[in-house]
């Protein structure tokens, strides 16, 4: 187990560092500084001396990869690419371009969207595979067709309208709940139910239809027919045998997510005013504040790679088939 | 030449797309074991109707993809050698179509058939005193003396009016493919209608037909009731939603679909590359197609978007006109959204030419030295098309929402494009005026959901027909 686990991690870091050098270029070399600089200072004709000071500012100044004026190591970390990149795998994010500490505001920010993404995920979850149960109890009747064309209704609604329509329906008619912002501490909850409820309702659609079809393909098989003929009741058959096995994809299926729960949904937050890591992204993205987009971006890439090694994790443990080699 | 055809980046694309479907179309209908899924898609009721509904919207979507420029008038003093003169502004067939709706501007906003704008404004009476109040639209209902009493029966009158018409057309259309299928199989024509009252014929017909009725009636109502009412209103700067939303529709298709058309070549090659090859063409491959698919896809899109961003700003003088600026960044957008999403196709490849490789067929020719390229391109390539036909529909809803959200977060389409996702930005912060101003969002809201939910139900239908596992299940 160990070793397995050791070559896994050793296997993600190339993957790291493809990424890595992915943002470099995209960042630095598809454009130079100076062209950010521009950007950044805004007018059409700004002069050389404010691109300087805007670079020297924020640690730009420094040549691409090789420093030619500097001695011994030096010649290569005191160059943009380890300053800007290379730190990044020590988890040191640096400042943004507004001068603000990243690691800081990372670490502030995923709460907020920790407390909106972890009761979508648990409701949902519960939600949906209850559904599915519900709708395979009753397959081949009126209510699995009538659920189908419900569930393909909804995944064909852009989550844009599920917000639009919770804002209006529950905050602004009915006035159940808040529209959009925030508050510290255990004060947050009331604030947290539209989103989630949004988030619930608009995750139906997709994940419904994922488990039926799941749930499904586990009932065509020869152990479900065996357990039928010795006498078994259909909800014993669903709810011990079919369900049981069935958790197998849905529980990986969890696992991968789970570590990206903490960068937040960027349209839910931007929409409710959370102060998660989601609004976080979409203000950078909105100022232009390319330190936090590529924080983000090599941010995402090591959860993700986590969320593929947990996922292996535990296909070995739930399911015995699965032998680690 | 009255006017000078534009060929965009995006329209050169589409017309490629089209060409392509053309080819594999004749190519296919001459194999059978090529028509046989095609025939398995028409004979599905739910196949047809979104056939129908998708064909409507890639209609709009072409009209709107022939794009050129008209000839503004000569001065009639002029002297000079005859040089035709162009007008600056891209125009597109659908333009000219609606052009009246295009030319109908209002002030601000003005409900669905509203004869007054939406916000009160200073009048002056003729008479002289000055008011506040809500004044005539310049042009919705502006053909009615007095609006309280006659609008209802004017609406009434050109709904039927439009209903007729399109009933009209419907029975012409109707009558063709009567006559047609008549001919074809050499029986009278009444019999054949029995039939397809009937729902007896093979290929659904009276599926087909009656959503064919359907679109046709509403097409002409709305055709008939916009050329002088504002039937969904008008957005902050007074223009006609319905044209908007037509506009957007090109857009979505195009995202849609040349998203997948640019990915395409690089999936192909590599997915079937490394699955055939193994060893470490696959590794190489495997490394990359991980490494891009364990960045976040909205993350990668917004950097990207930014850099863009960063490039227009600096060269603006590259770009000719606006249009052609925000041409480029939706083609841009495609690709980026291709890189992002060529990934799982390529996987998918992989693992098929991984089983396909095994084949006999595969090591026969292999054993009597058939070329490698010759093997992939004649043995490979035609196995794995009906995964690429899946992964093109059933990602073509995907990428049309998805459009949708990048624009509300700025990384979408140009600002300047019509566009569902511009719409919906443009228009949130409107729910919160009192009364609510709906339309916009409505109008977005029910052309998307029908188009993504035709080609939800279409991809359904296609995979069904075309995934050999399914194969005999149904």
């Amino acid at each position: 187990m160990t070793a397995y686990l050791l070559r896994r991690l050793l296997y993600a870091v190339p993957i790291l560092i493809g990424v890595n050098l992915l943002t470099f270029v995209l960042f630095f070399v598809v454009n130079s500084p100076d062209d950010m600089a521009r950007m950044h200072l805004g007018e059409k004709r700004v002069t050389e001396e404010a691109v300087q000071t805007w670079k020297q500012s924020h640690g730009y100044d420094k040549p691409l990869i090789f420093n030619p004026e500097a001695t011994g190591l030096a010649r290569l970390t005191d160059t943009i690419f380890f300053e800007k990149s290379v730190r990044l795998f020590a988890f040191q994010f640096g400042s943004s371009d507004d001068g603000r500490d990243i690691g800081y505001d990372i670490s502030q920010r995923m709460w907020p969207s920790l407390a909106i993404a972890i009761p979508v995920l648990l409701v949902g979850l519960a939600f949906n595979i209850s559904y599915a149960l519900f709708i395979v109890l009753f397959r081949a009747t009126y209510v699995d067709i009538g659920s189908v064309v419900l569930l393909v209704a909804m995944l064909s609604i852009s989550s844009l309208f599920y917000i639009i329509g919770g804002q209006f329906i529950l905050g602004k008619l009915f006035h159940l709940a808040p529209i959009s912002g925030y508050d510290t501490g255990l004060n947050a909850w009331k604030f947290l139910i539209l989103p989630v409820i949004v988030g619930v309702i608009g995750g139906i659609g997709a994940g419904t239809r994922w488990y039926r079809t799941l749930f499904l393909e586990e009932i065509a098989k020869d152990y479900v027919r065996t357990a039928r003929a010795k006498g078994l009741s259909e909800s014993r058959v669903l709810f011990r045998h079919v369900l049981g096995n069935a958790l197998i994809p849905i529980l990986t299926g969890v696992v991968v997510v789970l570590p990206l729960l903490f960068m937040g949904s960027l349209i839910t937050e931007s929409f409710f005013g959370i102060p998660g890591l989601g609004s976080y992204t979409i203000d950078a993205i909105g100022n232009q504040d390319f330190a936090i987009v590529r924080s983000m971006v090599f941010l995402g890439a090591v959860l993700y790679i986590l969320g593929l090694i947990l996922t292996d994790i535990s296909y070995t443990l739930v399911d015995p088939r699965v032998r680690l080699q | 030449m009255p006017l000078m055809p534009v060929v965009l980046w995006t329209d050169a694309l589409v017309f490629l797309l089209i060409a392509l479907g053309l080819i594999f179309g004749l190519h296919a209908a001459r194999h059978e074991h090529l028509r046989a899924p095609w025939r398995r898609v028409v004979r599905s009721r739910v196949g047809v109707a979104t056939l129908v509904v998708l064909s409507a919207y890639g209609l709009i979507g072409l009209l709107d993809t022939v794009h050129f420029r008209l000839k503004t008038d000569q001065p009639a003093a002029s002297t000079e050698p005859q040089h035709a003169q162009f007008a600056p502004e891209v125009l597109s067939l659908l333009d000219v179509a609606l052009s009246g709706l295009r030319a109908r501007q209002e002030k601000t906003y003005s409900a669905p058939f509203a004869t007054h704008l939406f916000v009160k404004e200073a009048i002056q009476l003729p008479d002289g005193p000055l008011i506040r109040d809500y004044p005539r639209l310049a042009h919705g209902g502006s053909h009615l003396a007095d609006p309280a009493t006659e609008r209802g029966l004017d609406i009434a009158f050109r709904a039927l009016l439009g209903m007729f018409k399109g009933l009209l057309a419907w029975g012409l259309i109707g009558a063709g493919i009567l006559w047609r299928l008549a001919r074809r199989r050499g029986e009278p024509m009444a019999a054949i209608r029995a039939d397809i009252l009937a729902g007896r014929t093979a290929i659904p017909w009276r599926t087909a037909l009656a959503m064919l009725g359907l679109l046709l009636v509403g097409g002409f109502v709305a055709a008939e009731l916009a050329a002088s009412y504002h039937i969904l209103g008008t957005d902050k700067v007074g223009e006609d939603v319905f044209f908007q939303t037509l506009k957007s529709i090109r857009t979505g298709l195009l995202i849609g679909t040349l998203t997948t058309l640019v990915m395409l070549p690089a999936a192909l090659l590599l997915g079937i590359a490394a699955g055939y090859f193994r060893g470490w063409v696959d590794d190489v491959i495997q490394y990359l197609y991980t490494t891009l698919n364990s960045i976040p896809g909205v993350l990668l899109i917004a950097a990207a978007i930014l850099m863009l961003q960063v490039y227009m700003s600096n060269h603006a003088d590259d770009f000719a006109s606006l249009v052609e600026r925000a041409d480029l960044r939706l083609l841009f957008l495609c690709l980026i959204l291709g890189v992002t999403s060529w990934t799982g196709l390529c996987r998918l490849l992989r693992g098929e030419a991984l089983k396909l490789r095994e084949v006999d067929y595969v090591q026969a020719a292999s054993a009597l030295g058939v070329g490698h390229f010759t093997i992939l391109g004649r043995h490979l390539l035609p196995n794995v098309m009906h995964i690429v036909l899946i992964t093109l529909v059933l990602d073509f809803s995907g990428l049309v929402l998805a459009e949708a959200v990048l624009s509300y977060v700025n990384i979408g389409v140009d600002p300047t494009m019509n566009s569902w996702g511009n719409m919906i930005n443009s228009a949130r912060l409107e729910l919160a005026r009192d009364p609510v101003v709906w339309w916009s969002l409505t109008a977005a809201f029910v052309f998307m959901f029908t188009l993504v939910l035709a080609a939800n139900l279409f991809a359904d239908v296609v995979r069904d027909a075309f995934d050999p596992r399914l194969r005999g299940v149904n």
